[in-house]
């Protein structure tokens, strides 16, 4: 019984890494060419926008909320960037030296899009504190009124960049490793330590785990929250703009679709419980890792690409079955 | 007399921390079974496992002659074995005879709940239980704390139960409550229903039980006729030492005013409320349950918003609107709902020590080796008991969950502290470490507010007493006048007007 308590103590933590190399080791006999370079990076480059996402997501639902509204968030945001990315190339059309003019409207531009997705987060933050109403319903509504305002301003169209140097950045590759990757890792490992050694980040497991405790124990509880849905609203910035530079536009009908999904599938799918209270951020990571290679197999295989979403949805309903003990036998004890 | 459930070296392992160990025990039918230890020893793992909530480690148990195997609450139930938890398992929103039946409910032929028929027979039940007067129809909600424990027991036997566990079903009885639920036991027994009771209060099992088993350190230590043993031969044998001299000697003379509130008033809780506290004392709030203490408490606190009033500290006037205004200034509150809301069971020793002062250990990064060597150090100071400081607290027995709530609270550095019922529902021997360590903070030039409803922990601890009523103080006794009689007088307005 000891024994296999210590079993399960580890099962919940590398779950999920157990299940990744489960899935590489499957893969590359399905398929050997799955352990290529070439494909492993363009997985992770599949992965890392709905993966930084996944980042800021990670801390909501550990803080006991959710945010549906990331999707809808990421098409406005990118709006927002190629808008004032096409202002100001404009503008500046004739600014000297070229590169430095260049330089200034994609940093503008990003700017925007992060303040954007800011903002947007900032509204889900206080509707969910202050208007004291469920996040999921906050963010269904916002869901609902960011995607509204991006096929207005775009008239149900595509914001197209006039500037190839912004989808060159988003296609530029670092050391042989695409920028996104790069950029996914870099925001993992400082929201890691943000989440395991910041009061930030005791304090959002404390408000998931149990908010009264924590407002008696002196924790802006509301404060906490707000944090949590600005976080979001940074990773999703942060999206907006390599996801924009990646197409070099931004569809409004059709950009962030299912983002929600794939985030919450990676934050779950990396063991952080949907309860609130506890998880991890390279468990997200892995989950977004999961999540691609399924999808990416799935394609090798030939699977028709209708069916993808079944697996996807089987694959999250399974990950959150284990955590509740339903797959590994019995209820978990106190 | 035969014998009804029978545990033959029954043990049970927590992460490989033995919590249980080898118990073998016969309990025969139509007897009221007492089982007593400290805090930690073992009782309420041994009943989770008597009545399917937990699987033994090693052991067996026998009901009736047939060896048994409970996986879950609904397998002891069904061979007729209820257990009534120390926490009512009740829907508040439901009605009395909805939680009776609750996944049991009766049908109509043609599959409609009938209703008629639960109704009756909730009323024929709470009838035989002799509590007639509480509504089939009532919501649970507006039932009081002994009616609602009767729901629980009529729920329990309402399906033929031969075997009720019952677990410290007194704690928040008053005592007339208390007779009409030994009345009911006894009524249970006539009828040759066997009952296992746990309870801290002795002098209840000596009463009501027929044999008491003793347990410490999750290790069987007797099994005798009640007859055959006094409390204090009780106590002896649960703590394994002499139990003496149980409070510690009071101090002398309070230094001066530290804080001082004056008119305080909060919306329909609290009239009027003034007082003075010294450094260095231990200033008692005595009253009934519902008097206002824990509200004021809270208002001190900065947990609730005062409608008028002030709150003086060092003759600063504080503004307290948020809890962490209180805690800068330099005060600590020890809740009375210890999970509810001291402690977050599902967080280990270590973070639970340190969630109110984690300022002390960010800088801006959180040291884990400071947190670890300070929790280290009051584990040391209070006594803690725990497998690992990585431990979660929901592993930990009550007084050791009470005293990582203890030094939480004082991990804040704090001038003044509020301890609320800071020995409820735990052990003698925690609850002597407890009033060991608030007389020493005091010592240290702390000013503690020690707010109690046990009469006898207020008398032994308290420098002074102010005695509430109605969200108002109604009486101030000093150490010297301090009797149980003199506060009751007051708590209950027959002294102090009004």
């Amino acid at each position: 019984m000891a024994v296999s308590a210590r079993k399960k103590l580890s099962l919940d933590k590398y779950g999920p890494l157990i299940a990744l190399g489960v899935l590489v080791v499957a893969s590359t006999i399905l398929y050997p060419r799955f352990i290529e370079l070439q494909n492993l990076l363009n997985i992770l480059r599949q992965v890392s926008y709905t993966g930084i996402i996944a980042l800021g997501m990670t801390f909501v639902i550990i803080s006991g909320g959710i945010d549906l509204s990331v999707g809808s968030m990421t098409a406005l945001a990118g709006a927002f960037a190629i808008v004032t990315l096409n202002a100001l190339t404009q503008a500046l059309s004739s600014f000297t030296p070229m590169w430095l003019g260049t330089l200034l409207c994609i940093l503008v531009a990003a700017l925007v899009s992060i303040a954007i997705a800011l903002a947007a987060g900032a509204l889900n933050g206080i509707l969910v504190t202050k208007g004291k109403i469920a996040p999921f319903i906050v963010t269904l509504g916002t869901l609902a009124i960011y995607r509204s305002l991006t096929l207005y301003i775009g008239q149900a169209g595509e914001f197209r960049s006039s500037n190839s140097s912004y989808g060159d950045m988003g296609m530029s590759v670092i050391l042989g490793i695409p920028l996104p990757v790069w950029i996914f890792f870099i925001l993992a490992a400082l929201l890691s330590f943000a989440l395991t050694r910041t009061k930030y980040g005791r304090y959002v497991c404390a408000v998931g785990s149990n908010e009264k405790v924590a407002r008696y124990s002196a924790i802006n509880v509301d404060k906490i929250r707000f944090i949590s849905y600005m976080i979001v609203g940074l990773m999703v910035g942060i999206t907006a703009v390599l996801i924009s530079a990646r197409l070099n536009s931004i569809s409004s009908t059709n950009a962030g679709k299912d983002y929600e999904m794939d985030a919450i599938a990676a934050v779950v799918i990396g063991g952080t419980a949907m309860t609130g209270g506890k998880g991890s951020i390279w468990g997200s990571v892995i989950g977004a890792i999961i999540l691609g290679i399924i999808n990416n197999m799935l394609n090798m295989l030939g699977v028709s690409p209708y069916l993808q979403g079944l697996v996807k949805g089987a694959v999250i309903i399974g990950a959150v079955s284990i955590q509740s003990g339903w797959l590994t036998g019995g209820r978990t004890e106190k | 007399m035969t014998t009804l459930v029978k545990t033959e070296g029954i043990s049970k392992e927590f992460s490989s921390v033995r919590v249980l160990d080898n118990i073998s025990v016969e309990i025969r039918a139509g007897e009221v079974f007492g089982i007593i230890g400290e805090n930690g020893a073992g009782k309420s793992t041994f009943i989770k496992i008597l009545s399917g909530l937990y699987q033994p480690t090693a052991g067996k148990v026998w009901f009736d002659g047939q060896p048994v195997e409970m996986r879950t609450p609904a397998d002891a139930r069904k061979i007729g074995i209820s257990l009534i938890p120390q926490e009512f398992n009740l829907v508040a929103d439901l009605c009395v005879y909805e939680n009776i039946f609750l996944g049991e409910e009766l049908v109509t032929k043609r599959g409609f709940l009938d209703i008629a028929s639960m109704v009756e027979r909730t009323r024929k039940l709470l009838a035989e239980l002799d509590v007639a007067t509480i509504d089939p129809s009532a919501r649970i909600q507006s039932l009081s704390v002994a009616q609602k424990q009767m729901v629980e027991i009529a729920k329990a036997i309402a399906f033929d139960s031969r075997f009720l566990i019952m677990d410290e079903p007194t704690t928040m009885l008053t005592s007339k409550e208390v007779e009409v639920l030994f009345g009911l036991i006894g009524r249970l027994k006539a009828k040759g229903v066997t009952v296992v009771y746990i309870s801290h209060k002795l002098k209840e099992v000596k009463r009501i039980c027929d044999r008491v088993m003793v347990l410490r350190d999750g290790e069987f230590i007797c099994l005798e006729d009640i007859a055959e043993l006094s409390i204090d031969e009780m106590a002896r044998r649960m703590v394994g030492r002499e139990l003496k001299e149980i409070f510690p000697p009071k101090s002398g003379a309070p230094g001066e005013v530290v804080l001082s509130v004056r008119n305080l008033s909060v919306e329909n809780l609290l009239y009027d409320i003034s007082f003075d506290l010294h450094a260095g004392e231990v200033l008692g709030f005595a009253g009934l349950i519902g008097a206002g203490r824990t509200e004021l408490a809270e208002t001190i606190m900065g947990l609730r918003q005062p409608k008028s009033g002030t709150i003086a500290l060092g003759g600063k006037e504080l503004q307290l609107r948020r809890p962490w205004d209180a805690l800068h200034a330099g005060l600590s509150y020890l809740s009375e709902d210890r999970q509810g809301s001291g402690i977050i069971t599902s967080f280990d020793v270590v973070r639970n020590v340190t969630l109110s002062s984690l300022q002390e250990y960010a800088k801006p990064f959180i040291s884990q080796k400071a947190e670890i060597d300070k929790t280290k150090f009051y584990a040391d100071r209070f006594s803690i008991k725990v497998p690992a400081l990585s431990a979660r607290l929901e592993q930990l027995s009550g007084g050791n969950q009470q005293k990582v709530s203890l030094a939480k609270s004082i991990d804040t550095r704090p001038k003044i502290i509020i301890v609320d019922e800071p020995t409820r529902g735990i052990d003698v021997k925690a609850k002597r470490d407890i009033y060991n360590f608030v007389r020493e903070l005091a010592q240290s030039g702390l000013s503690v507010i020690f707010i109690s409803s046990e009469l006898e922990e207020i008398i032994g601890m308290a420098d002074r007493v102010l005695i509430m009523r109605g969200g108002r103080i109604v009486g101030e006794l000093p150490s010297e006048k301090l009797s149980e009689e003199e506060i009751m007088y007051f708590a209950t307005g027959i002294k102090g007007g009004l």
